[in-house]
């Protein structure tokens, strides 16, 4: 793993999204840019996504269930060979198969059609308990939101993931504390999140989600088939890399102007 | 002999999962209800007791069949198909081969009333794009439904009766999706039903036939696709059609059969149906006497109706 390729790949990818929503004048940035590490690493260092396995039947998978930040996976899919960069340009568009929210029908490697929040969690137990059965090791990862967290579904998962025993399921919670109508604290809390994991018997890590080396090495330890699924606090910064965009609601999901998009982008590139 | 669909269901799928090792069962808490519980016995290993949680289980079974296997889900009509954005998303939007199986279908449930009983699930179900809505009406045409669910490759959604109902089908019996089945011919009215009602329906027809007054019985058991043809073909050769079911009067069966009159026919529509109403507690035999689902009311509905 070399942190200083991830990095220039993560500027590429910010800067990749800031584009495509600026393109399609709608979308979701703040939630987008702050899942841009974790994606990197999980298809670099975990999934190693390749267009050769992409369709293979015990791949490693992932479901992004807080499916409004799928222009990050799809500027990562362009990263990694699976999309071709001019296709992202058609994000949002009539006849793209990068539709506003993740279709598997449509472009299969988005692995599960999400959007409607609280419902990846429970396909991607459904895949690992697929692979259980056929006692193949392949892991399923999954994404879910701070403010998706809010709804029973998730719950009605947490719950019965361990259960089943599934050690081959890992969740990332991308906690970046904001969702529309304000602070996840404000709206609806979910802390103390790391207690009730571990009450409801997963193993819960806790990390920076912009941290290569914390997030890599985290993810390394939930490789462990103890009998657990795995659960990672991804403390995280909604609009990551764009000063005015940091931690501001209004970013949610608002698209930027070009003026924006060019002001935000070049922020990125001094960044470090 | 007489049996309720719920138990054909459980018997065949037993038998199903020992030809096709890709069946895997979820239920809610209710599998000595729904008969999932046969299958459960028999495949331990195949079967997941997801606990009083439907919209997990309905998103689980869709993340087991996108890695090929064959879910079956199964609790109440009522409690599956009330979740609703859950079957939308995540199974029917997806593609997801996943057979959604709702039992306690109708008022036919009878003393638990209406929070159990599935009384809007054909309209739900239906609204939704690519899906198959089955309702079988006796035993060997909800074994057949049941095989012939597992090779489609696609979701279905299966409405299923805690009632017996009475055998209108003989064994050499053959399912084919989306075609109506005439169980009578006649000349006066076309009867369409489907479900618990279908045989009800038949039975006042063979009385009326005595009083002179001849229907064509037929078995709609594919509410989606429905039988359009069949029901062109009718609209052709009768001045009147009518249609029984044990749902909603509103976006079931009659509703169907409403829109392909409206767009393409001619005839005169008479639905039965619970007339936009929820269900209460008696017995089945109360409740379809009261909503006029026993034959004794078929009858008198199918003479007043050619009357006027």
């Amino acid at each position: 793993m070399d942190i200083k390729v991830l990095k220039e790949k993560a500027k590429r990818v910010r800067k990749k999204i800031l584009r495509m929503l600026c393109e399609a004048k709608s979308g979701h940035p703040g939630g987008s840019l702050s899942i841009v590490e974790m994606l990197l690493i999980l298809f670099t260092e975990e999934i190693k996504r390749t267009p050769q396995n992409a369709s293979s039947k015990d791949r490693d998978r992932l479901v992004l269930s807080k499916g409004h930040a799928v222009p990050a996976l799809y500027a990562v899919f362009s990263e990694i060979g699976i999309l071709k960069e001019e296709e992202l340009s058609t994000l949002r568009k009539l006849g793209s198969r990068l539709q506003g929210h993740p279709d598997r029908v449509r472009f299969p490697e988005v692995e599960a059609s999400t959007g409607s929040l609280g419902q990846g969690l429970s396909i991607a137990q459904g895949m690992a308990l697929a692979y259980k059965l056929n006692s193949n090791n392949s892991r399923v990862f999954c994404i879910i939101g701070d403010g998706e967290s809010q709804e029973g579904q998730i719950w009605e998962a947490i719950l019965s993931a361990p259960k089943f025993k599934l050690d081959n399921l890992v969740v990332l919670l991308d906690f970046n504390n904001g969702q529309i109508d304000g602070k996840v604290e404000e709206v609806m809390p979910i802390e103390p999140i790391k207690a009730k994991l571990e009450a409801f018997n997963w193993e819960v890590f806790e990390v920076n989600g912009h941290d290569f080396e914390a997030l890599a090495e985290t993810l390394k330890k939930c490789r462990t088939l103890n009998g657990k699924p795995k659960y990672i606090i991804c403390r995280t910064i909604k609009g990551k890399c764009v000063s005015f965009m940091e931690d501001q609601i209004k970013w949610h999901g608002t698209a930027p102007s070009p003026e924006e998009t060019e002001k935000a982008i070049a922020e990125i590139e001094q960044g470090d | 002999m007489a049996k309720a669909s719920r138990e054909s269901f459980g018997e065949i799928l037993a038998e199903l999962g020992e030809i096709y090792p890709d069946i895997v069962v979820l239920d809610a808490d209710l599998s000595k209800s729904t008969r999932s519980e046969i299958f459960a016995k028999k495949f331990p290993n195949r079967f997941f007791e997801m606990g009083i949680a439907e919209a997990n289980m309905i998103g689980t079974a869709a993340g087991l069949a996108l890695c090929e296997k064959i879910p079956f889900i199964c609790s109440f009509a009522v409690f599956l198909t009330g979740r609703y954005d859950i079957i939308r998303m995540s199974i029917a939007y997806s593609e997801a081969n996943v057979k959604i199986v709702g039992t306690h279908a109708g008022i036919g449930i009878g003393e638990d009333g209406n929070s159990q009983m599935g009384l809007e699930d054909i309209g739900l179900m239906r609204g939704l794009p690519g899906m198959v809505v089955i309702q079988p009406a006796d035993d060997i045409e909800t074994k057949e439904a049941v095989k012939w669910a597992v090779k489609h490759k696609g979701p279905v959604y299966l409405r299923l009766t805690r009632q017996k109902l009475e055998d209108i089908n003989t064994k050499d019996y053959k399912f084919e999706c989306g075609k109506g089945v005439i169980l009578k011919e006649g000349k006066d009215i076309a009867v369409f039903a489907t479900g618990g009602l279908t045989y009800n329906a038949l039975k006042a027809s063979l009385e009326l036939e005595k009083e002179g007054i001849s229907c064509r019985v037929i078995n709609i058991h594919t509410i989606k696709p429905i039988d359009k043809d069949l029901i062109l073909e009718c609209s052709k050769k009768f001045k009147k059609v009518i249609t029984c079911e044990d749902h909603n009067i509103i976006n079931g069966l009659g509703s169907a059969v409403a829109e392909v009159i409206a767009e393409e026919a001619q005839v005169k529509l008479k639905r039965i149906g619970l007339p936009d109403v929820f269900g209460e507690s008696g017995s089945p035999e109360d409740l379809y006497k009261k909503y006029g689902f026993d034959s004794e009311n078929l009858k008198k509905t199918i003479k007043d109706f050619l009357k006027n």
